[in-house]
């Protein structure tokens, strides 16, 4: 699985981190970031929750190929 | 097709906001909204008509769509009371401003309200709710919950997250109440002046010592630095201080009245604090307290066979939004095991609430407080006689007495 945060549109609401807490957390700006280790979503069913309940968008989810 | 072709243009439009006529639920007179997802027309306090957003799925993309302006000083921006319409030469810092101002202005203060700041906020609001929790059982049974704890709990909150004292809570309160309930225009411009007078003197006092809070850190920083002045600071100051414990207080009141209304599903709250989180949410879409987010159309906008023109005011409903049965099923029902998420009782899109996180900390631990501490909490009168707030404010008790 391959996650995109948009660090330009991303806002720091911290819905994704209150989603998934297991693969998104906050920065020391506030915005939203990957977990070390977690870059590939880790397998978490949370994670395309995480991206719809973003306000902005900000978070892209697809399925690696290959 | 355009608007005209349909019923929801030649209809009688409903009229917007209206008064519930139970706290925890739409006013009746939005049903006729139910039924005509995800538009309708409405008829504003002044006769002015406006769009309704009543659909989920097109509110959320409307609120995040960045053709429709928060700024209160554009032609044709809505007002849902003549409170409104008295402020509107100007516009509040962070929730009044567009981007890209607005993503400079939130950036600023974002730091102070992760999910991490509130997880830190936790021992203090604990502290804060159990110190209020201790006065009120000194002093009763009976007391009203609404000055004994929903309203001092996130105002204590809210002054040492800012760094204001709450010696001065008596003023700021009476003030924020007055800006957004008037009753009348000219108070709701003089409270609005005098929190910027107050704020105004604690910003020059804060310039001349620094002292611990938020608004300390933005004189020490954005003050100094040129990227705020003394003006916007205030601005700033004022909508943190007041949205930072109105809306979390008529949550605290209106919440605690729901579960009592509803002792079944307290029971099993009290049963399995787990359920905690969830309950919270499901509250958040239920009571819905912030009904009526306000938008007016820069640019003509073509949305599920309507047209939205530029200058068209809209108003976003939450109350009937988060009811949308096609996301929430039976949305009637007070249920956390149905997944509350993605209610937009925070709003959506970039001025989705700033203080979300603090606010879901603070609601949990009043919640799990109040009724672990008192087992027997009850109303101290008859429901229907209980006092609330009209529909053109923010929703919740105007006073909630109780016995334990």
């Amino acid at each position: 699985m391959h996650i995109g945060i948009d660090q330009d549109t991303c806002i720091g609401a911290g819905q994704c981190a209150l989603t998934a807490p297991d693969v998104f957390t906050q920065d020391d700006d506030g915005y939203s970031t990957l977990r070390p280790g977690r870059e590939d979503g880790g397998g978490s069913p949370l994670v395309r929750e995480a991206a719809r309940a973003c306000p902005v968008g900000a978070i892209t989810v697809s399925e690696r190929v290959g | 097709m355009t608007d005209t072709d349909t019923n929801t243009e030649t209809a009688n439009p409903v009229a917007y906001p209206q008064d519930r006529t139970c706290p925890y639920h739409p006013p009746a007179g939005y049903d006729a909204l139910r039924a005509t997802r995800p538009l309708a027309r409405v008829t504003l306090f002044d006769g002015r008509p406006a769009w309704l957003v009543t659909g989920h799925t097109t509110a959320r993309r409307l609120l995040a769509d960045q053709r429709l302006s928060t700024d209160r000083r554009r032609d044709g921006f809505p007002a849902t009371s003549a409170r409104l319409t008295a402020v509107q030469g100007r516009s509040p810092a962070l929730l009044g401003v567009d981007d890209p101002e607005h993503r400079a202005q939130r950036k600023m203060v974002i730091p102070e309200f992760t999910l991490k700041r509130a997880a830190a906020l936790r021992p203090r609001i604990q502290e804060i709710v159990d110190g209020r929790l201790d006065a009120m059982t000194a002093q009763g049974p009976p007391a009203d919950l609404v000055p004994a704890f929903a309203l001092p709990v996130p105002s204590m909150v809210i002054c040492a997250l800012l760094g204001v004292p709450y010696a001065d809570h008596d003023f700021f309160e009476e003030q924020s109440r007055r800006l957004l309930r008037g009753p009348r225009p000219e108070d709701t411009r003089e409270a609005r002046d005098r929190l910027e007078a107050y704020l105004g003197e604690l910003v020059d006092r804060k310039r001349r010592s620094p002292g611990e809070g938020l608004l300390d850190d933005l004189v020490r920083q954005q003050l100094a630095e040129g990227a705020l002045d003394r003006d916007q600071l205030i601005a700033f100051a004022v909508i943190l201080l007041v949205a930072g414990h109105e809306t979390t207080a008529n949550m605290i009141s209106l919440g605690t009245f729901t579960l009592l209304r509803n002792p079944a599903r307290l029971a099993e709250l009290r049963a399995d604090p787990a359920l905690l989180p969830g309950a919270v949410e499901e509250l958040m879409r239920m009571l819905s307290i912030a009904d009526g987010l306000l938008r007016t159309a820069v640019e003509d906008i073509e949305v599920e066979g309507h047209t939205i023109r530029a200058g068209d005011g809209v108003v976003f409903s939450t109350s009937v939004i988060n009811r949308d049965e096609t996301v929430y099923p039976e949305p009637d029902v007070l249920d956390w095991h149905r997944p509350a998420r993605h209610h937009v009782a925070f709003g959506f899109g970039i001025h989705q609430c700033l203080g979300q996180n603090l606010a879901r900390a603070e609601l949990e631990i009043a919640l799990r407080s109040l009724f672990e501490r008192l087992p027997g909490l009850r109303l101290a009168a008859p429901a229907e006689e209980i006092a609330f707030k009209p529909g053109d404010t923010i929703q919740g008790m105007l006073e909630l007495p109780v016995a334990w």
